[in-house]
């Protein structure tokens, strides 16, 4: 698509889709949305560039090695979250258990393991909505 | 052939009535005796900001009390993504050359 007037407001709104997405993700335990949802804008943010400015320029922008490194490794990150519990002889995830400490509610810190775990979903949520459209654009082209 | 198709027939009508019956025997909506308000639900509303610390309640239960249910979600995710990056994926442009 070559649009000049569609590629200039893209470029003005995009970047605060992209910082909007993180923080819908971050701030998961004290807002409304969370980590499924920030996930989908972050990704959603990466899809209307490759869109607007064409797939060439939009796999330059999230090249295949950083998907193929988020893919596997954002479930991982999560397991790893979940071993604090095991190191602490308590089960796997637990949170308040393990003797994390779970912060004033409220704050962006509050929530033990929650954000952390939130972030790994976000990533797993994103690459895979990126993943998805660059593959399925690629068997169209 | 007509009469398979009667049978057919029968058969959707029997189960449809199984259908209707056992609609009509669930509880009414919205009735505080329902047994979908029992101890969990009242345990996730009172203890959900004392145990995990989070505001957001969906969250907390999504994200905590059944953190190992989300881990299989994001699997199911990365299965879901496999599958279609090996039916679709050409091998043409990008990834590792073989």
């Amino acid at each position: 698509m070559r649009d000049f007037i569609l590629k200039r407001a893209a470029a003005l709104i995009l970047p605060f889709i992209f910082v909007y997405g993180i923080y819908v993700i971050l701030h998961g335990a004290v807002s409304p949305g969370g980590s499924f949802a920030g996930g989908i804008i972050v990704g959603l943010s990466f899809v209307a560039f490759a869109t607007i400015y064409g797939i060439e320029k939009g796999k330059a922008k999230l090249p295949e090695q950083v998907l193929v490194w988020t893919e596997s490794y954002g479930t991982l990150w999560y397991g790893l979250m979940g071993m604090v519990g095991l190191g602490r002889g308590v089960p796997f995830l637990a949170n308040k258990l393990a003797g994390v400490d779970l912060g004033t509610p409220g704050t962006l810190a509050s929530g033990g393991l929650i954000p952390l775990i939130g972030l790994g979903v976000g990533i797993r949520v994103a690459s895979t909505i990126v993943t998805l459209f660059f593959t399925m654009m690629e068997e169209e082209s | 052939m007509r009469f398979r198709n009667l049978c057919f027939l029968a058969l959707a009508l029997l189960v449809a009535y199984v259908a209707i019956m056992t609609v009509a025997e669930l509880p009414p909506y919205g009735r505080p005796d329902n047994p979908v308000h029992n101890q969990v639900a009242e345990r996730y509303i009172d203890g959900a900001l004392t145990e995990t610390g989070a505001l957001n309640m969906v969250t907390a239960i999504v994200l905590d009390y059944r953190a190992y249910d989300t881990m299989f979600e994001t699997i199911v995710l990365f299965t879901a993504t496999l599958a279609v990056v090996i039916t679709l994926k050409t091998g043409k442009g990008g990834g590792r050359e073989q």
